[in-house]
């Protein structure tokens, strides 16, 4: 109870800067908007004839955003490392685990807003909704970001004394995960090494489950996969989060 | 409230392993207001951090407000207040929320936070500021956001490494008196780490003074200055008798440090006030005649100076 008590108290005050700063949010959807807008148009029928790219497009999209936006989130926590805050809690008895449980959370809290907010735009230009497909996608997204999160939090804390560190491994690990994917267009169109390298991709498997669940499959070994590789992110990015933020001597 | 024994801790770096405390021990009892003097460097925040359970010890042990440091963390942290040297105030986030959120950290009752932030924000000189962001504040409200933030939960014991660095002098001056108003007001244990020697010298009862890891002093600074540095007497000499001068200031019961110039002489003694008219009589008697007197009051400068043969601030800019 009290580690659920402490999630809560980290993320209701990272919620409260988030809150009073809307303006950022709705910068935020521009980005997502220009590439449904702009791109869309590009890809013909890449969900199949009679099925709108707009299936196809969005759930890569919606990864896209989640994995660029929660890698970096270590970012935010460098700096209340380097400036005291982190210490100031770490001499309190929350939960460490907590601690950053709570501000990965809110580092969703935007991601999530912008895929309903995104879905919501495409209905007009013809998306089909499959509820509970799609939510099922969302909550998966959901947790995968929160173990990208907590990855990125260890690596902030390993790195904390060369934040050049942080932005290069981080980088240099989500850029080639995301063109590896298949995010923008689809990789059958591409030469065949990258197909296969796409296969050793763990990302792929993710992408793919959220654009069957978005053509309204549940039940299909694709969902299965990326529901693994969500299961795996999210317990090794706990594991090593939670061990290094219980380590953490700042 | 604080009893540490042997409290050891060395740092891996590049450039090798660095023993920043090396065998600290030390009690503190309930009430008492100490302050860590030393150089930047010299261990004193590590020392605090060891006692305050954010950083585990290389060896050694310690009890501090009850509990074990290494046994039973969660006890002590639940006890303590603790005000880092860096800012625990974040920079996007208003005052009276992070004054909220620590008292949800510390697991207070939402009611009684609320009651508690009001009282500290009026407390400290923050009235007006509450929905003020991080940024938007001075250095010496932040610092004083910093001191409310580690009473919120109305700690007996309140750890303060380095509170007043950075600040002008007028803050500083300002944060002390918040302090030992609180101290008279509550009678709380405090244990601040400071290198500046003014502050230890005119704010705490008692003080350690810590010089490359090891504690190397630790009484109350009139008892530090008498024992360790002592008064300075100098003799303006109006005719050059100095050394008929000399030779009566050696006899000065605790006299040391005799230096002879041309037309003065000058000798350290324990109470130099006390001694200078009887000095000044006996040197009348032998015909000496004297152009001035003085005595110049020790500061703990020349403490760490008799203690390490070297100045606070050589020492200072040495490590800096
Ligand atoms: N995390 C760390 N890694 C390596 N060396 C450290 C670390 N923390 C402190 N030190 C070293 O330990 C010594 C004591 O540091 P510190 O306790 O911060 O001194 P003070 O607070 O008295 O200025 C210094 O030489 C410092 O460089
Ligand atoms: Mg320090």
């Amino acid at each position: 109870m009290d580690f659920l008590y402490d999630v809560k108290t980290s993320f209701v005050r990272e919620m409260k800067p988030l809150i009073s700063g809307w303006v950022w949010l709705a910068f935020g959807l521009v980005q997502p908007l220009l590439y449904i807008g702009l791109f869309v148009p590009l890809l013909g029928d890449v969900g199949g004839a009679g099925v709108s790219p707009l299936q196809w497009f969005i759930p890569g999209m919606m990864v896209m955003l989640t994995l660029f936006g929660t890698a970096m989130v270590g970012w935010s926590l460098t700096e209340e490392l380097l400036s005291g805050v982190l210490e100031r809690f770490l001499a309190t008895p929350m939960s460490r685990p907590a601690l950053l449980m709570g501000r990965a959370l809110k580092e969703m809290f935007p991601l999530f807003f912008q895929a309903v907010v995104m879905i919501v735009i495409a209905i007009p230009f013809g998306l089909r909704i499959y509820a509970v497909e799609m939510l099922y996608g969302l909550v998966l997204l959901g947790l995968f970001g929160v173990g990208v999160a907590a990855l990125s939090y260890a690596l902030a804390i390993a790195a904390k004394n060369n934040t050049s560190l942080f932005y290069m491994v981080s980088q240099s690990v989500a850029l080639p995960l995301m063109l590896l994917g298949g995010v923008l267009l689809p990789l059958e169109s591409g030469p065949a090494w990258l197909y296969v390298a796409s296969r050793f991709n763990p990302l792929t498997y993710l992408i793919e489950a959220e654009r069957a669940l978005f053509m309204g499959e549940l039940f299909s070994t694709t969902v299965l996969y990326g529901t693994l590789v969500v299961a795996a992110t999210l317990v090794i990015g706990l594991a090593i989060g939670g061990s290094a933020i219980r380590k953490a001597s700042i | 409230m604080i009893h540490a024994r042997d409290l050891a801790r060395s740092f891996k770096t590049k450039a090798g392993p660095v023993e920043a405390v090396k065998g600290l021990s030390l009690d503190v009892a309930e009430g008492e207001l100490v302050a860590f003097l030393g150089p930047n460097g010299a261990g004193k925040s590590t020392s605090v951090r060891m006692l305050t359970t954010l950083l585990p010890p290389s060896s050694g042990s310690a009890m501090v407000a009850g509990c074990d440091i290494a046994r039973d963390p969660a006890g002590v942290r639940k006890r303590i207040g603790y005000v880092g040297q860096g800012s625990g105030a974040g920079q996007y986030y208003k005052l009276r929320d992070e004054l909220l959120t620590q008292g949800a950290a510390m697991r207070m009752h939402p009611a009684d936070a609320k009651r508690r932030a009001d009282a500290l924000i009026d407390m400290l000189e923050l009235t007006g500021m509450e929905d003020r962001i991080g940024t938007t504040l001075s250095g010496g409200q932040k610092r004083r956001l910093d001191v409310a933030l580690g009473l919120m939960h109305s700690p007996t014991l309140l750890f303060l490494d380095e509170p007043s660095t950075g600040l002008d002098p007028h803050s500083r001056a300002n944060l002390w008196e918040h302090v030992l108003k609180l101290r008279r007001e509550t009678g709380m244990t405090i244990f601040l780490t400071t290198h500046y020697l003014e502050e230890a010298d005119t704010m705490a009862e008692r003080v350690m003074v810590m010089d490359n890891g090891q504690l190397i002093a630790d009484d109350t600074p009139a008892r530090l200055k008498a024992n360790l540095a002592g008064d300075r007497i100098t003799i303006g000499l109006a005719n050059s008798d100095a050394a008929k001068a000399a030779e009566l200031a050696q006899n000065l019961p605790q006299a040391r440090e005799v230096a002879v110039g041309d037309s003065r002489v000058e000798v350290t003694v324990g109470e130099g006030e006390a001694l200078l008219p009887e000095f000044i009589r006996r040197l009348h008697e032998v015909g000496v005649d004297i152009a001035s007197a003085n005595v110049r009051r020790p500061t703990l400068d020349d403490v760490f100076l008799g203690l390490t043969g070297r100045t606070l601030r050589e020492a200072q800019g040495s490590v800096a």
